[in-house]
Parts: C-alpha cells; sequence; structure tokens
C-alpha cells in the first residue's frame, strides 16, 4: 500500500505530461468542456458513420419541410425539407477544421513575430508592430472579405484570409506577455549560462507567458467559428448546400418566429463549442502552472 | 606571483539614457589570480554590480556601454568578443551567482532541468544520463538531497534556491565566479552555511571568485584580498590584512568600519558616513568623495588623486600623497 502510494508520487514527479494532465483532471469543469469538446471533435471526424451526407444532409426533399424534432429527424428538418441533426453533424467538420486550423496558423505567425518583436525591441519591435498595426487597421470581415473576392470563394483562401487578420492579435499579445517577462531575473540568469536567444525565447520566455496566448487562442476559434458564420451568411464563406453552423443559422432566421429551433440548435452548437474551448484553455493555462500545483 | 585570470584595465561604463549619461564605472583596474577570492565592497550604486555586468558582457541593450578599457580574461578581451564567443564562455568559465535566489530560478522548470541545462549548453559529450548523473552530483555537493531534481523553484526556501544558483554556476566548474551580493537576501545563519559552503566548493574546483557585497563581515570571511568601491572607482585595494589590520585607510574606509558596531569598545551610536554618493550623472571635480570627506583639504576639490601604492596597499587619496616618494 506505501510503495503503491510512493509509486504513484514518483510518477506523478517524474513525468512532466502526467502531472499535468493530473491537474487538469482536478478541475471538473475544464474536465467537462473537454469532453463536449471531444464529442464535437468526434462527431466532425466520424460524421460519415453516423449520417449519410448526400441523403440526409444535402438531398431537398419538399414533403417533409419544417417538421419539428421527433424520432426521425433529432433536431426537425429545415426549410428543404433536409436533417438538421446530419446538418449539424456535418457542420461541425467545416466549423471546427476552420476554426482550429485558422486559429493554428494565425498563433504559428502570431508567436513568432510577437516573439521577435518583444524580445530584441528597438527596430526591429518597430518593424513588426507597425506591419501589424497596419493589417489591425484592416477590420476582420473587410479583409476576409477584400481576399476571398479577389481570390475567389474557395476554403483554401478562406483561411488565408482569417489568419492573416488574426495574426496581429496574437502578436501584440505575445509581444506584451513577453515584455513582462523579459525583464525578469531568471532570464538574466540564464543569459549568464550562455543560453542563446532562441533557446531563451522559447524555453524560458514563452513558457511563463503561455497563459494569456491560449486564453487569446480558444477565444479565437470561437471568433473564427462566428466570423465565417457571417462571411457565409453575405456569400462569401461556405458555399450551400454545403452544411455549416453559421450558415444555418443565417438561412433559418426567416423562419425565427414559427420554427425556432432551427436557429436555435446550431446556435447551441456554436455556443458550446465556444464555451467549452473557453473552459479548457482556462483549466490548461492552470494545469500548466506547476505554481498552483495540487 | 600566482597567475593572473583576468585583468581588467581602465574600465569605464556609462549608461546612456535619453536624459542623461551616468557615470557607472570610472577606470577601475583590477586583477584576480588563479584561485583567489576577492572582494568589492561599496555602497548601493557604486558600481559593483555594473562591473559584474561588464565581465559578463550582460550590460542592457543599447543603454549601458563600455566606453573605455579593456577586460582581459586568459588573454581574450572580453569587452571586444563577439556575442557567440561569450556565450561560449559563459557558463563554461566564467559564471554569475545572483543577489536574489527568490527570482533568478526560472518558476516553470524543475531544478533539475535548469541545473541540466548549462551542461547541455557547455558539456555536448555528454549524454543524457551521464547529465542527469552529474546532476545529481552537483546537488549532493551543495547539499541537496540529489532525489529533489524533480522538485519546482517554489517547492524550496530561500537558502536551498541560493544553493541551486549556485549549482548552476558551479556545474560546469568556472575558472571564475562572480557572486553578486550572493547572501543578502539570505537571513543570517543560513549566510554562514552559505559562505561556508561557497568557500568548500570554490577550493575543490580551484575556481576564482569576485565576491560583490556590502558586508565587510563576509569579506573578513571569506576573501584574499578586498577592494573598495566608490563612485565607479577602486578607492583602496589590498588584502584582508591591508583593510583590517593597516593604520592607513582611505577616509571612505575608515567611514565604513566605523558604521558597523564593534564589540570591544563602547559606543553609544554608530557614526554613519554623512551625506549620499555623489549623483554619477554629475560627478564633482576633484576627488569623488571631497564632500562627505571628514578630512577634506583644498587641493581634494580640483585635482583628482592618484593611486598611491606601498607594498600592493593602494588608496586613492590626497592625504597619502607624501607616501609615494
Amino acid at each position: 500500500m506505501i510503495t503503491e502510494k510512493k509509486n504513484k508520487k514518483m510518477i506523478k514527479k517524474k513525468n512532466r505530461f502526467l502531472s499535468i494532465v493530473f491537474r487538469f483532471k482536478k478541475n471538473k469543469l475544464a474536465l467537462f468542456g473537454l469532453i463536449i469538446f471531444a464529442i464535437m471533435v468526434f462527431m466532425a471526424i466520424f460524421a460519415d458513420f453516423i449520417v449519410d451526407y448526400e441523403i440526409d444532409a444535402i438531398k431537398q426533399n419538399m414533403q417533409n419541410r419544417f417538421n419539428p424534432p421527433s424520432k426521425e429527424h433529432f433536431f426537425g428538418t429545415d426549410n428543404f425539407g433536409r436533417d438538421v441533426f446530419a446538418r449539424i453533424v456535418f457542420g461541425a467538420r467545416i466549423s471546427l477544421f476552420v476554426g482550429i486550423i485558422t486559429v493554428g496558423i494565425s498563433l504559428f505567425f502570431g508567436v513568432l513575430i510577437g516573439a521577435t518583436a518583444g524580445y530584441f525591441g528597438g527596430k526591429v519591435d518597430n518593424f513588426w508592430m507597425r506591419i501589424m498595426d497596419v493589417f489591425l487597421a484592416i477590420p476582420q470581415m473587410l479583409m476576409a472579405i477584400a481576399v476571398v473576392a479577389a481570390l475567389g470563394t474557395d476554403m483554401f483562401n478562406l483561411l488565408i484570409a482569417l489568419s492573416v487578420s488574426q495574426i496581429p492579435r496574437f502578436a501584440r499579445i505575445v509581444r506584451s506577455s513577453i515584455l513582462t517577462v523579459k525583464g525578469q531575473d531568471y532570464i538574466e540568469a540564464a543569459r549568464a549560462c550562455g543560453t542563446s536567444n532562441s533557446r531563451i525565447i522559447s524555453k524560458h520566455i514563452l513558457p511563463n507567458a503561455i497563459g494569456p496566448i491560449i486564453v487569446q487562442a480558444t477565444l479565437n476559434v470561437a471568433i473564427t467559428i462566428l466570423v465565417i458564420s457571417a462571411l457565409s451568411f453575405v456569400g462569401l464563406g461556405v458555399q450551400p448546400p454545403t452544411p455549416e453552423w453559421g450558415s444555418m443559422m443565417a438561412d433559418s432566421k426567416s423562419q425565427l418566429r414559427y420554427h425556432p429551433y432551427l436557429v436555435i440548435i446550431p446556435g447551441i452548437f456554436v455556443g458550446l463549442t465556444v464555451m467549452s474551448l473557453n473552459v479548457i484553455g482556462d483549466g490548461l493555462r492552470d494545469a500548466l502552472d506547476p505554481r498552483l500545483k495540487n | 606571483m600566482s597567475e593572473k585570470l583576468i585583468e581588467i584595465k581602465n574600465l569605464k561604463v556609462i549608461y546612456d539614457t535619453d536624459e542623461e549619461k551616468v557615470q557607472a564605472v570610472n577606470g577601475i583596474n583590477l586583477t584576480v589570480n588563479k584561485g583567489e577570492t576577492l572582494g568589492l565592497v561599496g555602497e548601493t550604486g557604486a558600481g559593483k554590480t555594473t562591473l559584474a555586468l561588464s565581465i559578463m558582457g550582460l550590460l542592457p541593450d543599447k543603454i549601458g556601454f563600455i566606453k573605455e578599457g579593456e577586460i582581459l580574461f586568459n588573454g581574450i578581451d572580453l569587452t571586444k568578443a563577439k556575442e557567440g564567443d561569450l556565450r561560449l564562455i559563459r557558463g563554461e568559465h566564467i559564471s554569475m551567482i545572483f543577489q536574489d535566489p527568490m527570482t533568478s530560478l526560472n518558476p516553470i522548470l524543475t531544478v533539475g532541468e535548469q541545473i541540466s541545462e548549462v551542461l547541455e549548453l557547455h558539456r555536448k559529450e555528454l549524454n543524457k544520463e551521464q547529465i542527469d548523473k552529474r546532476v545529481e552530483e552537483i546537488l549532493k555537493l551543495v547539499g541537496l538531497a540529489p532525489e529533489r531534481k524533480d522538485d519546482f523553484p517554489h517547492e524550496f526556501s530561500g537558502g536551498m534556491k541560493q544553493r541551486v544558483v549556485i549549482a548552476i554556476a558551479l556545474a560546469c566548474e568556472p575558472d571564475l565566479l562572480l557572486a553578486d551580493e550572493p547572501t543578502t537576501a539570505l537571513d543570517v545563519t543560513i549566510q554562514a552555511q552559505v559562505l561556508e559552503m561557497m568557500k568548500t566548493l570554490k577550493s575543490t574546483f580551484n575556481t576564482s571568485m569576485i565576491l560583490i557585497t556590502h558586508d565587510l563581515g563576509v569579506v573578513a570571511q571569506t576573501c584574499d584580498r578586498v577592494g573598495i568601491v566608490y563612485a565607479g572607482e577602486i578607492v583602496e585595494f589590498g588584502t584582508v590584512e591591508d583593510i583590517f589590520e593597516s593604520k592607513y585607510h582611505h577616509p571612505y574606509t575608515v567611514g565604513l568600519f566605523g558604521s558597523i558596531p564593534d564589540l570591544t569598545t563602547k559606543t553609544k551610536r554608530l557614526k554613519p558616513i554623512e551625506g549620499l554618493m555623489p549623483d554619477p550623472t554629475d560627478l564633482p571635480e576633484g576627488c569623488n568623495f571631497y564632500p562627505r570627506c571628514s578630512k577634506c583639504m583644498e587641493k581634494c576639490k580640483t585635482i583628482a588623486p592618484k593611486d598611491i601604492v606601498r607594498n600592493g596597499h593602494l588608496i586613492k587619496c590626497h592625504l597619502f600623497d607624501d607616501r609615494n616618494a
């Protein structure tokens, strides 16, 4: 019994990853968010096994328009008689994919630019941040519209448009968190050990500045999902009949009065995804900080 | 004569900010021999830390400049060395112990990782197990249990953190250790332990040390030679015996000793040195110390005193001008 306990303690100490998992598990809300998000991801990946894309999500069936939620149609049917559940399931693919990839790309470049600017300061800082300011001056929506209108409406252009417009936000956040960590004594101490700049940034500064970056990233996934919806709404995002949560809401807004579930259901899914990502982000931030251990 | 490890010649450092030019170090000459401990004593703001940072090449970017002088370390001039070369010297040949152990450890890396980082950087030939073994060895040397290498800094007490900091500094067995007030943030009992340990380790590794402090007691306990620093200059320099036993002193040194309690004589009050350090942006003409000096003469106000050396005991004061002959 005692050895078992000791072993457990050893594992907890030995393995960085396990100790993060251990701390994350203690946060019940974050765990709940993770479960919700896992369900969404599962839905997106295995959509083909859950429902049939062509028959349930795309094919119009005018006899079955506006069926309220029932046994055959969990979430009812929409104005073309398509199964809303099927469209939600397939919509998860696009919404999550675009949301995560966009944030991934902009996070990568944002961290790179923000870290360089914040760490080296002076001219480098000015150069990069002024470029970022230029991008920041263009509203995200306008930027996306401009790119998509110029290059054509396909998924790839959409991703570029959304990513580019988010880079400055990340760059700013990263730069400011780096500025606060840069002045700490342990950074000076690391330099006194002969650590190179890139190693100081990646090993000493970024892990200490990760909190606000994670929160911003999870928030931005949510924002991106909403922006795609808006773009789809003006006809520049995902093209009908492809199911996507935002465009489902937009398409059904004229039915809000008599068939509110058509708007509410995709709305709930967007909301759940956003919320689960936020609590995951919060939980992750706490779990990554060893000072809050146990 | 033992071998010279580092030689500082006429070093002048300024901090150039938008508003003003701060003259932090004004022509310091210093040599440290192999295996020797040199103490630098002085008030806050005397330029002791700046001196240490210039040796490390870590003066604040775009603000701190070495205006003049050379720092010769094993024949290499550190003031002119490239950043990449300096990086190889730092940690490997020269390492530094910072003042505050509470803030000089990275809070999110385990102490083991922080010690092994120096080894990874400078001992590329070692594999992971060898590094692990070495980390445990070093932890044992500084008096910590090797199992604690997987703990984070916040799980240690102040004295233990300082031991970790020392472990990091000594991991590569450097030739020169710069200790910038290593015991200031610690309480007195721990201070004694840490100093004792540093002394032992220093002799085990045959490391030279520059000990920066404002505690004369610490100096008496650990140093071979001592420099008294005032306003960016060394005003008195000599062996510990010269500083503590000799009859002749710079008035500033006399003032320093006057401000520590003496148990053998009965005094009602300590005698602090009147006034403050001169503004380093606007140093007085002549001797830097004259505004506070009790023995100030007319010529002190206009002519800067020269270094007067007798038997290796240096005093920078007009009072001893006649001793030169």
